[in-house]
């Protein structure tokens, strides 16, 4: 479990708090990066776009969906591992769990977040989104319960306010423990923060339950999220969305690249908050296997898409085939097969399961080839439909792209600020794999 | 329960009608299409569409309600072209409805897939839904030079930036029918009564609109033509337009 030898339970406390209290110039000048990054290379295409229109960005008649939407897709798939697996794992007692899972569930609240902001960005009067709510109105209006687009809205918000909850939940013995280390306001602000936690066997008792109560609600959730996105999808008659294998396939891919994302966050804070003595070979070992195990999944149902697609024979499924697989978007089509189908496979040796730095690089090839995924599912059957009159073609305009990576420097953003108010390991669940202490006779 | 049930079945119903009080339906007949573009042009002017400019022609965001898609058979020199007006099919299964999450699209009694601007977010999925594509999306606000915007049709409502927009099967037109029959105490509109801008401009009268639950209109009988087809017709969207297949000499 611990590759550096085991710590004393002050020192777990010593170590994991210490990421919180004490900040150095370098991580102030990384988030002022991050968040310079963010607001030049998102907020302000966005409040141009917001100003001109749409059009800003590179979608036309034929392909009114863009880059936007399989950016939401990417950063809700990217969202998907945190909290389920933190959740599978819990149920299934899994000890390694327990230093990755709060970082993971972090992850899923903030790509969710990102991933809200891309439908605010994608939709083309975003100061009428919340028409999209169930809001009491002088009109009596409802929303659709028929759009795939209103079950999205639900889904998503129901997992939002869940995810928050769950990660809350396990977070309060730890604010207790940042309050009984810190001083003067801060102490005040987690004192209300820890519900006035005071360790005792009730309050570990109620925890216990409520925490394992909330892990089995969420797994349906997360697994519902996905399929409903894949639904907005599927549920249309577009060549090339419509499969029934798409909930699984969206699912399937979401756990994948939200893995993946795991392991890159993993590295990170490994390296730049000296973790080094909580996450540890253990961890890398039982995420690649898990990783390999997903990628094939992945890669047989992508065969199976292939397949049907095939099978099922109709003009309008082949031409949309074809068109992926030997159109102008091919390349990316075999890039992603490349990162997401063979590249992981190399994982299935131990010695590359094992190294940080191969591992760190496979992980983002993994989550570049899903986020090359979803565009290709967006722009190459959307354009080209049915009527080959109508055909057409999209290619993102620099609007896009520049608010594509913004968006990476929004999470980054979120996430550093998250480690500044929560211990980024969870102490108390650290401390119970502990061996316990050899009393001096 | 049992209103439960009641409500449910309701729903299960296309708009939620058990009738249409009118069937507005067209049929267009390939043979007779020369393809003049003279539907388009009517069309413009009639709905207010924008004149978007060539840059943005060229980035194919034009707004046609009605295109005359061209199709070419055979090789050279043995080639044969086909005209197909494209325009919205008016579903009575329409794709777009379901898929509005603000209920911005939807069927109205006289069986016309309607949009409502106003309540348009711009999520853009109906477009995405449409097999026909023929739903058109303001990327821009759009504005007329002087004069132009002294020929805005009064009628009609011009979209803002942000707003899916189609053929309404010119729904003005309709209405303003439908109030002077209300004002003349006749109970229906008469056949004829009715002339949307593309049929009224079409030269060699390819196309026919009226009602379709009158027995007796011109379209029904045309409708009964063998040549009639509806667009994609395996995807069982029910268009509301009828067209006849060109027959080759």
């Amino acid at each position: 479990m611990f590759d550096h030898g085991q710590p004393s339970y002050a020192e777990v406390n010593k170590d994991i708090l210490s990421t919180m209290l004490e900040t150095g110039p370098k991580y102030w000048m990384l988030l002022g990066m991050t968040m310079s990054v963010a607001g030049i290379c998102f907020f302000m295409p966005w409040i141009y776009q917001l100003f001109v229109g749409v059009g800003a960005a590179g979608m036309n008649h034929n392909a009114v969906w863009g880059s936007y939407l399989s950016n939401f897709i990417f950063w809700i798939g990217l969202s998907h591992s945190g909290t389920l697996l933190s959740a599978v794992l819990h149920i299934t007692n899994s000890p390694w769990r327990k230093s990755i899972y709060r970082s993971a569930e972090a992850m899923t609240l903030f790509s969710l977040m990102t991933a809200a902001l891309f439908v605010m960005v994608h939709v083309g009067r975003v100061w009428f989104v919340h028409w999209s709510f169930p809001i009491p109105n002088e009109m009596g209006l409802w929303p659709n319960f028929r759009s795939p687009l209103m079950f999205d809205v639900m889904a998503i918000t129901t997992y939002l306010t869940a995810s928050s909850i769950f990660i809350y939940m396990g977070s309060v013995p730890d604010f207790a423990a940042v309050r009984d280390a810190s001083t003067g306001l801060r102490r005040r602000l987690y004192t209300i923060f820890s519900f006035g936690w005071r360790g005792t066997a009730r309050e570990w008792h109620t925890l216990g339950w409520a925490y394992t109560f909330f892990a089995v609600f969420v797994i349906p959730l997360a697994v519902s999220v996905h399929s409903i996105v894949s639904w907005d999808f599927a549920l249309s008659a577009v060549p090339g969305f419509h499969h029934t294998i798409f909930a699984p396939y969206f699912v399937c891919g979401a756990i994948y690249s939200g893995t993946a994302g795991i392991v890159t966050v993993m590295y990170c804070l490994r390296k730049f908050l000296g973790f080094e003595r909580y996450i540890g070979q253990v961890h890398l070992d039982s995420l690649g296997k898990l990783l390999i195990t997903l990628s094939l999944i992945w890669s047989y149902i992508n065969i199976l898409e292939l397949f049907t697609t095939w099978f099922g024979g109709t003009s309008y499924e082949l031409e949309a085939l074809s068109f992926r697989l030997t159109g102008f978007y091919a390349p990316l089509y075999w890039e992603m097969l490349i990162f997401c189908a063979f590249v992981p496979l190399l994982m299935l040796f131990k010695k590359i399961r094992l190294s940080w730095n191969k591992m760190l690089l496979i992980s983002v090839l993994i989550n570049i080839g899903m986020l090359t995924e979803r565009f290709i599912i967006v722009a190459t059957s959307q354009p080209r439909k049915f009527l080959p009159g109508a055909f057409g073609f999209y290619v993102p305009s620099w609007i896009e792209i520049s608010i594509s990576v913004g968006s990476f420097a929004i999470f980054v953003t979120l996430f550093l600020i998250f480690i500044k108010w929560v211990p980024a390991i969870s102490i108390y669940e650290v401390k119970e794999t502990l061996k316990p202490l050899r009393r001096n006779v | 329960m049992s209103t439960f049930v009641e409500k449910l079945r309701q729903y299960s119903k296309p708009g939620y009608y058990d009738e249409f009080d009118y069937h507005w339906t067209m049929t267009i007949d390939l043979d007779r299409c020369t393809g003049c573009e003279a539907c388009v042009v009517a069309c413009q002017a009639e709905n207010n569409l924008p004149i978007v400019g060539e840059e943005r022609f060229a980035q194919s965001r034009e707004i046609k309600w009605i295109r005359i898609e061209r199709y070419w058979e055979g090789e050279y020199p043995n080639i044969k072209m086909g005209f197909i007006p494209m325009l919205c099919q008016h579903c009575d299964d329409a794709p777009c409805e379901t898929a509005c999450p603000v209920y911005a699209t939807y069927h109205n009694q006289d069986g016309l897939n309607t949009q409502i601007y106003n309540r348009c977010i711009g999520t853009r999925t109906c477009a995405v839904y449409c097999p026909y594509e023929v739903r058109y999306f303001n990327w821009f606000t759009y504005t007329w030079d002087e004069p132009l915007e002294q020929q805005l049709n009064p009628d009609v409502s011009v979209r803002e930036k942000g707003v899916m927009e189609k053929c309404t099967f010119c729904i003005q037109r309709i209405r303003i029918a439908k109030d002077n029959a209300k004002d003349d105490d006749r109970r229906r509109v008469r056949d004829g009564e009715v002339v949307p801008a593309c049929v009224q401009s079409c030269p060699t009268e390819a196309m026919l609109f009226g009602n379709s639950k009158d027995p007796e209109a011109k379209v029904s009988k045309m409708m009964k033509n063998t040549r009639g087809y509806t667009v994609l017709k395996d995807l069982n969207t029910t268009p509301s337009i009828v067209y006849l297949k060109k027959v080759h000499a």
